[in-house]
């Protein structure tokens, strides 16, 4: 097998690229979390019937670069991200429909939460929102312009607030006061999440299944369920320009399917199945919420995000401003 | 110069080196090894390992002898031509470097890729650019196009070209006279600029993984392959793709620094004519 | 004759399709918005604060690695100790570790987990460190290969005349190693300028007090601002060339009779 590899790969090498339509290959352009999970999808899969012999190419990366990429060309056909804007950006490309969110599970085929992941042993005792700007507490969250991690944790700092009755003004303070906590802002969630296992900050804010898998591998961490805290949405999709789109369709029901929801709620993700979710025992948030509650992505995304007029941005200057370094 | 200063020299440079270099690249080895050598074995035995290594020496085999002929190509333009321009030519060559990787990237498929520049002429063509080993290739010979250049450039200026002109007054050709002349001289630059070279290569990733597109088994490159074992959590992966990567370097460097090795030590003898350098005048006047 | 023609047309070809047709696709996207986006683009508080970031440390560390390039060199060329060859071929090595392989073993050596008590993490001399460890090759590297090449003959005539080391080295030595050193200092400097993946990690990537441009570039380009990480690359490489030109024009001095 070992020597067979080099010999093979050189006439795959030299015609590497996309791979051709021929004999069911599909091609998983994916953020980069759910690599582990598509391991035993895929072989799971690989085992139905409408899964025989079906071949896989796989490309995971951050959300954001991954949409990027398809909407340059790079052949897709199921993609997976981590939040909606980045498959409205191949809606907008003309790539997806418009309709992709309105199956039954809205588009969506895994939930999660943001929570907090701390020192084994939660030695500074973090339970609360208000736990996260107590002197003496640093956080750490990526940088919200370059992960789409960061802004599903900023929304689910924001609103949580709003979720305990307090008004708009006083969530904004909130976020200032987390981002003045923040020892760091990493470019991209494994970027955070290197960050605090080399030893900065008491509490990362994260997905929970990443938090999960962290845990699985050994790492020394606690998870802690916010009491009030946002639901992550994954969205997936087959582009109109699939060059598989019967094998990825067949797939994508897969993984919407009982059998392929148990694998994903296995490897640490909330099913969107309502009842396989009920097999498992995720931690139960006193109050859970949506981004539509918040005015939904692309609202938010306005208001909150852009690099140049957003509210973070201005939290951010501010932030700048009282340092007055650089 | 004295032998006063050698100790000096000696602790300053190898304490500086110590904790710059040897301590963190002698981590990455540590780390590699620390579960053993199999596990570090196993992580790098992968299909998806053994095919990212393999694209990233496929790579290397075409970006840096490119580089390097552009390179000594361009230093000789600009050491032994005047035009006008000269410095600005001489500047552009280290701007790659300049540009953050990620908009190398970026710029590429703004210009060859499907909605770019050339993509329809290349779509006609058949040739296919980003998200394939093209792409990798023109990305990875882009951020490492200086080094050649940059070495060799201030070896032929320092050495001047008196040799040349005596051997072409003796009637060689130009190529004769580089073979004969130039190249041997500028052997210890040109070596150290195809070492630095190849060694970004090996290493380069922000521009790589914009236009290569991630695809594992495909044009996952060894540290596209080496990000995604510390975005899952594998460590060892990590590491010991990073130790196959010095390997490589260091093979490379051994290689090259063979052909100069023995000039360097008759050099320091001083009665050895084979010197191809110009004689110089007692005391230097540049 | 046909080289004379042919080799430089090649040389620009070559530059063209790698580095110029790019750059002018990126020149194009800045100017894309129009002259107003561009500005706000550039003018942002963000955006001025890492630029200034980056361009005080490239400078500082460009110009301290050339000095420790320098003594690097000199123990590499002159001197003689068991081990050298190992020392001499592991200079190279950072170039070749991937950058967040850089960035991870800087981290966890000189961030919070230290073993030496030394914690950088999250503060600029963070990213002076990283910039230094991948800059180190091309200050020893640039400068090596001209001392090999020295004719020690001068310097011997210098000091059997009664000159000590400090003259000879100040009017001997160094005019002759002085473009060889600015060379490298000017590719330490552009390296320096572009890095990313290497400090990111490190610097804590704290905006307004360790972002450097090239992650604030990044994060315009995840936000689908193309045209302002254009507009802000642009800027940056504009004011690297400028730089560089400078350098240039100062190596020029010392190389009298040449062409550059």
């Amino acid at each position: 097998m070992a020597a067979s590899v080099p010999l093979l790969a050189i006439p795959t090498l030299l015609a590497a690229g996309p791979a051709s339509a021929a004999s069911g290959n599909v091609a998983l352009v994916a953020y980069s979390t759910p690599k582990p999970a598509y391991a035993a999808l895929i072989s799971a899969f690989n085992s139905t019937a409408a899964g025989k012999g079906v071949n896989f190419s796989q490309s995971f990366g951050p959300s954001g670069t991954q949409a990027t990429a398809v909407v340059n060309g790079l052949p897709a056909d199921v993609v997976n991200f981590s939040l909606a804007p980045d498959m409205n950006k191949l809606v907008k490309a003309g790539l997806v429909s418009a309709s992709w969110s309105q199956g039954s599970t809205g588009g969506m085929v895994t939930n999660s939460i943001v929570s907090f992941v701390v020192r084994k042993g939660n030695p500074k005792h973090i339970k609360s929102w208000a736990d996260l700007v107590k002197p003496g507490v640093s956080v750490i969250t990526p940088n919200p312009f370059s992960s789409g991690s960061a802004k599903w944790n900023l929304m689910a700092a924001y609103g949580a607030q709003l979720a305990q009755g307090k008004s708009k003004a006083q969530a904004t303070a909130y976020l200032t006061q987390l981002l003045k906590h923040a020892a760091a802002q990493p470019s991209s969630a494994s970027n955070a999440l290197q960050t605090f296992l080399s030893g900065q900050g008491d509490v990362l804010l994260d997905y929970e299944d990443d938090a999960l898998y962290a845990q699985r591998q050994g790492e020394p961490i606690s998870i802690i369920t916010p009491p009030q805290t946002i639901l992550i949405q994954n969205p997936i999709a087959v582009p109109k320009n699939a060059t598989n789109p019967a094998a990825a369709k067949a797939f994508v029901s897969f993984l919407l399917s009982t059998a392929g929801q148990k694998i994903w709620g296995k490897q640490g993700y909330r099913p969107v199945l309502a009842k396989v979710a009920a097999q498992f025992s995720f931690p139960k948030p006193q109050k859970l919420f949506l981004i539509s509650s918040l005015g939904g992505w692309t609202k938010v995304n306005k208001v909150f995000f852009d690099p140049q007029t957003g509210v973070i941005a201005k939290i951010e200057q501010g932030l700048g401003a009282s340092t007055s370094s650089g | 110069m004295t032998t006063r200063w050698r100790w000096p020299i000696r602790v300053a440079a190898l304490g500086y080196l110590g904790l710059l270099i040897v301590i963190p690249v002698g981590s990455v080895f540590y780390r590699a090894f620390e579960h053993g050598l199999g596990a570090a074995w196993d992580a790098i035995s992968t299909p998806d390992a053994v095919h990212a290594l393999l694209l990233t020496l496929l790579v290397v085999l075409i970006a840096v002898p490119a580089n390097t002929i552009f390179g000594v190509g361009t230093a000789l333009i600009l050491a032994r031509h005047r035009f006008r321009g000269a410095w600005l030519l001489d500047a552009l060559v280290d701007i790659p470097l300049a540009i953050s990787p990620v908009v190398v990237g970026l710029a590429l498929i703004l210009v060859y890729g499907k909605a770019g520049w050339f993509g329809n002429l290349l779509a006609g063509w058949g040739i296919q650019v980003i998200f394939s080993v093209p792409g990798i290739v023109m990305a990875s010979a882009a951020v490492s196009l200086p080094y050649v250049v940059r070495e060799v450039l201030p070896v032929l200026q320092e050495i001047g070209d008196e040799q040349e002109q005596a051997a072409a007054t003796l009637g060689a050709g130009p190529l004769a006279t580089f073979r004969r002349i130039t190249l041997p001289s500028i052997r210890h630059g040109l070596a150290y600029g195809v070492t630095l070279t190849t060694a970004r290569v090996l290493g380069e990733f922000g521009a790589v993984v914009i236009v290569s597109g991630a695809i594992e088994g495909r044009t996952q490159t060894l540290t596209l392959f080496i990000q995604d074992s510390v975005d899952n959590l594998n460590p060892v992966g990590a590491y010991a793709g990073s130790v196959i990567l010095a390997l490589i370097a260091l093979v490379v460097l051994a290689i090259l620094g063979r052909n100069t090795e023995g000039k360097e030590r008759r050099w320091q003898s001083t009665s050895d004519q084979f010197q191809s350098d110009s004689e110089k005048p007692l005391l230097s006047t540049t | 004759m046909l080289v004379r023609i042919a080799g430089p047309g090649l040389a620009i070809t070559y530059l063209s399709l790698l580095v110029l047709l790019p750059i002018a696709a990126v020149l194009s996207k800045a100017f894309s918005g129009g002259l107003g986006a561009l500005w706000s683009a550039v003018s942002q508080p963000e955006a001025v604060a890492a630029l200034k970031l980056t361009l005080l440390c490239s400078l500082g560390v460009a110009a301290f690695n050339s000095v420790a390039g320098l003594v690097i060199a000199w123990m590499l060329v002159r001197d003689e100790f068991p081990g050298k060859r190992i020392v001499g071929a592991i200079i190279d090595l950072p170039f070749a570790l991937p950058t967040v392989v850089a960035g991870l073993t800087l981290l966890s050596l000189y961030g919070p987990d230290s073993p030496f008590g030394v914690d950088v993490a999250g503060t600029p001399f963070g990213i002076l460190l990283a910039l230094a460890f991948v800059t180190l090759p091309f200050s020893v590297r640039s400068v090596q290969p001209v001392l090999v090449e020295l004719d020690r003959e001068a310097e011997e005539a210098a000091a059997s005349l009664g000159a000590t080391s400090a003259v000879t080295l100040r009017r001997i030595v160094l005019p002759s190693i002085a473009p060889a050193m600015l060379a490298g200092a000017g590719l330490a400097f552009a390296r320096a300028v572009g890095e990313f993946g290497s400090v990111v990690l490190i610097s804590g990537n704290l905006p307004f007090k360790t972002q450097v441009a090239s992650s604030w570039i990044f994060s315009l380009s995840q936000s689908d601002d193309l045209s302002a990480a254009a507009a802000v690359s642009i800027l940056l490489v504009a004011i690297a060339l400028a730089v560089l030109v400078g350098i240039g024009l100062v190596r020029r001095r010392f190389n009298v009779d040449e062409s550059i």
